[in-house]
């Protein structure tokens, strides 16, 4: 009976987290193509709900009652798995965010390795989907896919080292404790930067939707999925972006804490921060797709090796440099 | 030049100064309309929806000439006519195909009493495709509802035929 008790919290806790983050999802979908809209001074999705709030429901509603179509000549396990994979994959990395001191699903000592891992792991589920489809455009679209995430990966790994050097944790608990005096953001700005493009990059952003470009590949991977399968495939991208602005709040702007330490602002829950940090970085990711056009391939991978790469090598060194002259290198 | 490129480049003040268009322009007024709530002007000339007019005696305005029936490219309108009593030559039949109709207007400019016109109605879609095969008595249910619009849409376009 014990055990039963054990598994029934955990599942509660983890629907606590997942639930909210899928709504969340679904209300970022929205706010994406409604700043989207307004930058293009369109109206945008305004008739599902109050202010169309609703219409990533009943996007849902209508995916789930389509057709799933399975193309003939495809590797049929592996394209149903390949949404499947994508979308777990982008759900289970939330285990280890941080809401607040000790809200967190599982604080375990290597979050950050963690979260990196999972993240890597996202590629498997275009690459297998573009195999599995078995036709010409999802093929092109998962090899581009595949090599413009390895590549920005790596900037981001070392980006991510940067904090750690400040930091002397893996833990994301930990990092954010460590911005209590100063948030991130100000000694790394440019390392925020290029965090932030590599964060496009690697969730397939515009201007690096090069995976999707549609005027070259239909749709890239997504080309041969219909109905609940496509809309999985939505749902984790839209998971991942959402995941990659609540690590660069957590390791920039400095995640539940408030940006100014005193009475009022004291008061509001850290998670509402949090909260507030994770949109304000996503609107960031929702203009840059109404202002910018699409990049080259050539360009987006002389971008990620010739000039991301280097840049925060450097800076990894200057800041160890810093560090370690000031003797201000972390002790635990 | 190169230097100042250079620092350009690395700056981003081309991407930061187009962010900051994107964001004045999100608080602009809208260009597009809320459509079903709000719609757009539309011209007198607009060829909308078909309607058979009427005299205000109440007799109908067609003579079964049938130009409309020979102009229309599409071959949408059927006529048939018979002579009335009164010597007066009047049509049986007018119907109207609104699926083969492509809504060129020649039935209208055609017409040499101004019976067969094209009212200012757009949204007039079916359910089923028989609702689209207009009749006679359907036809002249549209002049007699949309009179008024008809009516003061040949008069103010009257100048310039």
């Amino acid at each position: 009976m014990e055990y039963f008790d054990i598994i029934f919290q955990e599942v509660y806790k983890i629907l606590f987290l997942l639930v909210p983050v899928l709504v969340s999802v679904a209300m970022i979908v929205w706010l994406d193509r409604r700043v989207w809209a307004f930058v293009q001074k369109r109206q945008g999705p305004n008739v599902v709900g109050p202010f169309g709030l609703l219409q990533s429901l009943a996007d849902a509603l209508k995916y789930i009652f389509k057709e799933i179509i399975i193309p003939a000549s495809s590797n049929k396990v592996i394209f149903i798995l390949a949404p499947i994979i994508t979308m777990t994959l982008a759900l289970i990395a939330w285990a280890v965010i941080p809401f607040n001191e000790g809200q967190v699903l599982a604080n375990i000592n290597v979050g950050i390795l963690y979260i990196f891992a999972v993240s890597s792991l996202g590629v498997y589920g275009i690459i297998m989907g573009g195999w599995a489809s078995n036709s010409k455009y999802p093929f092109l679209g998962a090899i581009r896919s595949a090599a413009q995430m390895v590549s920005y990966e790596v900037s981001i790994g070392i980006i991510i080292i940067n904090v750690l050097l400040c930091v002397g944790s893996l833990n994301l608990s930990d990092i954010v404790l460590a911005q209590q005096e100063m948030w991130f953001i100000i000694p790394l700005f440019p390392m925020f930067v290029i965090f932030f493009i590599s964060s496009l990059a690697e969730t397939n952003r515009p201007p690096f939707d090069l995976p999707e470009a549609e005027a070259e590949l239909v749709a890239g991977y997504q080309t041969e999925y219909s109905g609940m399968m496509y809309a999985m495939f939505w749902l984790g991208e839209y998971a991942n972006i959402l995941l990659m602005c609540a690590l660069g709040s957590i390791l920039f702007l400095g995640g539940w804490l408030s940006p100014i330490d005193i009475y009022p602002f004291t008061l509001v829950p850290g998670a509402v921060w949090l909260i507030f940090k994770i949109l304000f970085l996503f609107i960031l990711f929702a203009l840059v797709k109404a202002t910018v056009p699409r990049y080259r391939y050539d360009q987006l991978m002389r971008l990620g090796w010739k000039i991301f790469l280097p840049f925060s090598l450097i800076y990894v060194v200057l800041t160890a440099s810093y560090l370690f002259y000031f003797n201000l290198l972390p002790t635990n | 030049m190169k230097i100042t490129r250079f620092i350009k480049t690395i700056l981003m003040v081309d991407f930061v100064s187009g962010l900051l268009i994107a964001i004045k322009e999100m608080f602009k007024s809208k260009k597009t309309i809320n459509y079903p709530f709000e719609k757009g002007k539309i011209s007198p000339r607009f060829r909308g929806e078909h309607a058979l007019r009427r005299y205000p005696n109440g007799e109908e305005r067609c003579i079964a000439c049938k130009l409309c029936e020979a102009v229309c490219p599409a071959q949408a309108i059927t006529i048939e006519s018979t002579q009335r009593e009164d010597g007066s030559r009047k049509t049986t039949r007018y119907d109207i195909d609104m699926m083969k109709c492509i809504y060129c207007g020649l039935c209208e400019e055609s017409c040499p009493v101004d019976a067969i016109v094209q009212g200012p109605n757009f949204e007039f879609s079916t359910e089923t495709r028989e609702e689209l095969y207009y009749t006679k008595e359907k036809l002249l249910d549209n002049g007699d509802r949309w009179e008024n619009i008809l009516a003061a849409n040949i008069k103010s376009d009257n100048p310039y035929r």
